[in-house]
């Protein structure tokens, strides 16, 4: 069993970022697992550009952020294992990993960062009626194959769902040759960033269809086409008589990114209904002690450079752990969602820990115009913005500074939620 | 001639309208604040973009990641994606690289964005 | 010249194939798909049955009841997982507790051993997630769960490896009398052969047609499934099955040995033999009449939805034996549920009355042991120490959902009967069978695969023939092979 002061469970830009932090606050004991054969996780096929405005005032693309971080971590020498996969974690934070130089090893860390990722929401989990054929991609394996492997996956292409990742592979199939048809959303609003809505679907003169699904996959080797529906806005059922037959090879789904929680559940980690990660206090601190969580393995981020900062604080917290220079003992309240509110991170506050500003990360459930976003602690409203729009496709985050949670001492919890008006 | 495009600028995304003779704006409405009267102004007289390509590699079958040292015209957008095509790389490769000058005959280079040894 | 060509490649004919290997004959197996296990064999519910649904005196009775007795020696020698979890038939009111009875008179008659009702107490202690609405079940101890792919492989390999010839892209397309012989012509040449035994599922009605004026009519009933989580493994312990109707034993909620839960089927006469399609109206039934079962089914963890189309006859029966105007073609054919828990029986009996017809006499070589892929997440830390020691690809974990290694998936290729198409992979070692259905692990899997068989990607498949999974190399530039 080998020792190690920081386990880091993944080489993404959570991974990364948790390391570089831990590692400048003074952890000199970390290591990285990480399951593919390079550093950098989910970046290294985002080639588009629109990465690290918030974190370098830069316009990046993945590669280059991810490098960033790369470059930072061989500087420190911070150890690293690629190609190797961790199997297991116990409450004790024993993980067991594997890779092919060192076979089977086992690890006793004194703390854990969880820095897996998330993956996609595939089709058989929106159980579409029609034919199981070839030709139908999550758009994050099509953005693989295209972007690492150098291979189409099809030629004519609707994408169902409008979440980025689909739209950044609607541009690109268009600039590789691809003809996309159209891309469909369930919803009555997109749940992808206003930018990539217009620089990678009106620029190239791809519709949106609102409101709209698809009902039949139809080709029994590859596929041959789909039928989109328009739907209820209410039911989200189809409604007949709107079918429109769009003959294609490829469909790529864009619906969702679920947090990869299967390591945590083995530890016996509490998660978070609403997010499908671990529920986690103000310091990025899960239910088992000493193990942390951050990036898109605790919720599912718009931007990576949140995923940065979030995992800094991970690493920092997490060196304070080791060193025993965390708060302890302290009374411990829970945030609740409110009024149009989804998946408030963290799940619960110590009360008397506030000495730094606390941030709060939510979804709202709707689209909101002229909304506030309020938290009360309790009676009292602790922290209130105004906000011309809110919508689901762009996560909020606030700062509760330290002034704001000394007030909260003797709330039950706190609430945050939207005020619509 | 009476142009429409989506600001960017948040996600409220207003519709902004504008009528343009030669080019040049001479009414422009929609818009909710700065941001989007001056995004508009840009997007509707002299649209560019940044754009990210994939480039073959000589001798590996996996691409390089390439993008534009600063934004194009939208109009040579294709006419860029085609040159890029059209070039093979040789290895090593670093992020930074020019590896393909004046693209489109203008003065934007084409820069490697990862590196491949 | 053969002396037997077995027609089809499910789990009846790989069945088939393995008794007779038992016996000094020339075997050659034909299948039409790109690998075998491509129809109902890959579609079904997974259950061993007990037979207390079979109407008593008919060949389904006899041979459910046999082939359940069979299954233990059989996975044993096979290396198949095998769970004796029993299986229960639940009512929902007072009112049909009778026909439980019934149902397990007929049980009695078919002679399944220690069938047994049990009241509601029992029946909740025994599944605290079965709907409160459920009042009384039929417990029937002999029932298991398996899985059926793994059965069909393991039978054909062991067959392979006991001397049967396996051919696949091979269509029958015409059965002709020749010279004190059949000879059978299919896609993948003309062979001739002393017998035949047609094995060929929803087809076998047309194989049989090409020799025989006996003819008989499959008519394809369609039902479709859902898949949960794993998550959900210890939800239920038995297989839950309601009442059965006409069309079936009705909607069950059953766990698989592979620890999802499967909820279905449903069922539909339908025309077209191959159409494999999910409908709404199908889905929304499984799903309205398992929750009769289990209420609140968990749907944001739904893995996958399916489809399977039973081989029904219109004599409303297995249909097994010589055909009585072509000597030495035997049928093999009607094999709808229970044929899964069938096929054991039906293939002794028939590889003996074929090897009595030839005259065979008995292969002194046959060795009847077959051991599965070892499989990295059933090992414990020493085992996997072990195999990673012999084969560092074991410590390459392709699949995440299901901790699949590169080792286990390059062996499916290399076996005999080995995969060649992704779902060929993906049952044989369950990769890509897990919660994110393949979206990590096809690129590795489309690599491994094009290395070991010298494939270009572009030319890999998901099941065969036009089901071709990329299109082209970016730019339509150097079409480079992998190995």
């Amino acid at each position: 069993m080998r020792k190690v002061d920081l386990l880091i469970i993944g080489g993404g830009p959570a991974g990364l970022a948790a390391a570089v932090s831990a590692y400048e606050q003074g952890c000199r004991d970390i290591l990285i697992l990480e399951r593919e054969d390079t550093l950098g996780g989910i970046l290294r096929q985002c080639i588009h550009n629109g990465f690290g405005l918030h974190t370098f005032q830069q316009e990046l693309t993945g590669p280059e952020y991810a490098q960033k971080y790369i470059d930072r971590v061989i500087d420190y020498q911070i150890p690293y294992q690629c190609n190797t996969m961790v199997i297991e974690i116990t409450k004790e934070k024993q993980v067991t990993a594997v890779n092919r130089s060192n076979g089977l090893q086992h690890f006793q860390a004194k703390a854990i960062i969880l820095a897996m990722g998330c993956r996609e929401r595939p089709r058989g989990a929106l159980a579409i009626p029609g034919w199981r054929c070839s030709g139908i991609y999550t758009a994050g394996t099509a953005q693989k194959f295209v972007n690492l492997e150098g291979i189409m996956p099809g030629a004519r292409v609707v994408i169902l769902g409008s979440g980025d990742i689909g739209l950044i592979m609607a541009r690109r199939m268009t600039f590789m040759g691809a003809k996309v048809l159209a891309c469909v959303e369930l919803l009555p609003f997109s749940s992808g960033l206003k930018r990539n809505i217009v620089q990678c679907l009106d620029d190239y003169d791809i519709p949106l269809l609102l409101n709209h699904t698809v009902v039949d996959i139809a080709g029994r080797e590859r596929l041959e086409g789909v039928t989109v529906a328009q739907v209820d806005p209410e039911t989200k059922r189809p409604i007949a008589g709107t079918e429109q037959y769009y003959a294609c090879d490829t469909l790529l789904l864009s619906v969702g990114l679920i947090p990869e929680n299967e390591l945590s559940r083995m530890a016996g980690i509490d998660l978070c209904a609403d997010t499908g990660g671990p529920s986690v206090d103000e310091n990025l601190q899960t239910s088992v002690s000493g193990v942390f969580s951050c990036g898109n393995v605790l919720h599912v981020h718009d931007l990576v450079d949140f995923v940065s900062e979030e995992a800094a604080k991970a690493g920092a917290k997490a060196w304070r752990y080791i060193t025993d220079t965390l708060d302890k003992n302290l009374k411990s309240m829970p945030i609740i969602s409110g009024f149009g509110v989804s998946g408030a991170v963290p799940q619960k506050i110590h009360v008397g820990n506030a000495d730094q500003p606390v941030t709060l990360m939510f979804r709202p459930k709707n689209v909101y115009k002229n909304a506030k976003v309020c938290v009360t602690a309790g009676e009292k409203e602790i922290y209130r913005h105004s906000s011309r729009i809110l919508t689901p496709g762009e996560m909020v985050s606030l700062k509760l500074t330290p002034e704001a949670l000394r007030q909260i001492s003797d709330a039950e919890n706190l609430t945050v939620k939207v005020e619509a008006s | 001639m009476l142009k429409e495009i989506t600001c960017i600028g948040c996600p409220i995304g207003c519709r902004i309208s504008a009528v343009l003779e030669n080019g040049e704006i001479q009414s422009i409405s929609g818009y909710s604040c700065n941001v989007g009267k001056k995004y508009a102004q840009e997007e509707l007289t002299a649209p560019k973009r940044m754009v990210t390509a994939l480039m073959t590699v000589r001798g590996s079958r996996h691409p390089l990641p390439v993008k534009t040292s600063q934004p194009i015209d939208k109009s040579k957008i294709f006419d860029c994606l085609n040159e890029i095509a059209g070039h093979t790389v040789s290895l090593p490769v670093h992020i930074g690289d020019v590896v393909l000058p004046g693209v489109c005959g203008s003065n934007v280079n084409i820069v490697a964005t990862k590196e491949l040894l | 010249m053969l002396d037997v060509i077995i027609i089809g490649g499910g789990v009846i004919g790989c069945s088939v194939a393995r008794s007779l290997a038992r016996y000094d004959l020339k075997i050659a197996l034909l299948e039409k798909a790109a690998d075998i296990c491509e129809g109902q064999s890959k579609a079904n519910t997974a259950i061993v049955h007990g037979g207390y649904d079979a109407k008593p005196h008919t060949l389904k009775a006899k041979y459910n009841v046999l082939g359940n007795q069979m299954f233990g020696t059989l996975c044993t020698e096979l290396d198949v997982p095998l769970k004796w979890n029993t299986s229960l038939v639940v009512c929902f009111s007072e009112d049909d507790i009778p026909k439980l009875e019934a149902l397990k008179k007929q049980g009695e008659i078919n002679e399944v051993p220690k069938l047994r009702i049990i009241g509601r107490e029992e029946l909740h202690k025994r599944e605290p997630s079965l709907s409160p609405n459920a009042c009384a079940a039929l417990l029937v101890e002999t029932g298991g769960i398996v899985c059926p792919y793994e059965l069909t492989v393991a039978n054909a390999e062991n067959a392979a490896e006991n001397g049967v010839l396996f051919y696949r892209n091979a269509e029958v397309t015409k059965i002709e009398k020749g010279d004190s012989c059949w000879v059978v012509k299919s896609k993948a040449g003309a062979f001739e052969t002393k017998a035949v035994v047609n094995c060929a599922g929803l087809y076998s009605d047309a194989i049989n047609a090409m020799v025989s004026e006996d003819a008989f009519k499959i008519l394809p009933r369609r039902g479709e499934y859902y898949i949960l989580d794993k998550k959900y493994a210890d939800v239920f312990h038995a297989s839950v099955f309601q009442l059965p109707t006409k069309l079936g034993k009705g909607i069950l909620v059953s766990p698989t040995v592979d620890g999802t839960v499967l909820i279905g089927p449903t069922a539909e006469d339908i025309l077209d033999k191959s159409d494999i399609r999910t409908t709404p109206q199908g889905l929304a039934k499984a799903l309205k009449f398992g929750s009769l079962t289990w209420e609140n089914i968990p749907l944001r963890d739904v893995i996958t939805t399916f489809s399977g189309i039973r081989a029904h006859s219109d004599r409303d029966d297995f249909i097994l034996g010589e055909a009585p105007d072509a000597p030495l073609f035997f049928n093999a054919s009607g094999i709808e549920s229970p044929g899964l828990t069938s096929s054991p029986a039906i293939a002794r009996d028939l590889a003996d009355l074929v090897a009595e017809r030839l005259d065979a006499k008995e292969n002194p070589n046959f060795n009847p042991i077959r051991k599965a892929i070892p499989k990295f997440r059933e090992m414990d830390d020493l085992e996997r120490a072990k195999a990673i020691a012999a084969n560092p690809d074991y410590a390459k974990i392709v699949c995440r959902c299901e901790t699949v290694t590169e080792a286990e998936i390059r062996e499916a290729i290399r076996r005999p009967v080995g995969a060649q198409t992704i779902d060929g992979i993906k049952r044989r070692t369950r990769a890509g069978m897990g919660r994110c259905q393949a979206g990590f692990c096809t690129p590795r899997t489309i690599q491994i695969l094009c290395e070991e068989l010298n494939l270009s990607p572009l030319e890999i498949t998901k099941f065969g023939e036009d089901s071709k999974l990329l299109h082209s190399y970016l730019f339509g530039k150097g079409e480079q092979r992998h190995a």
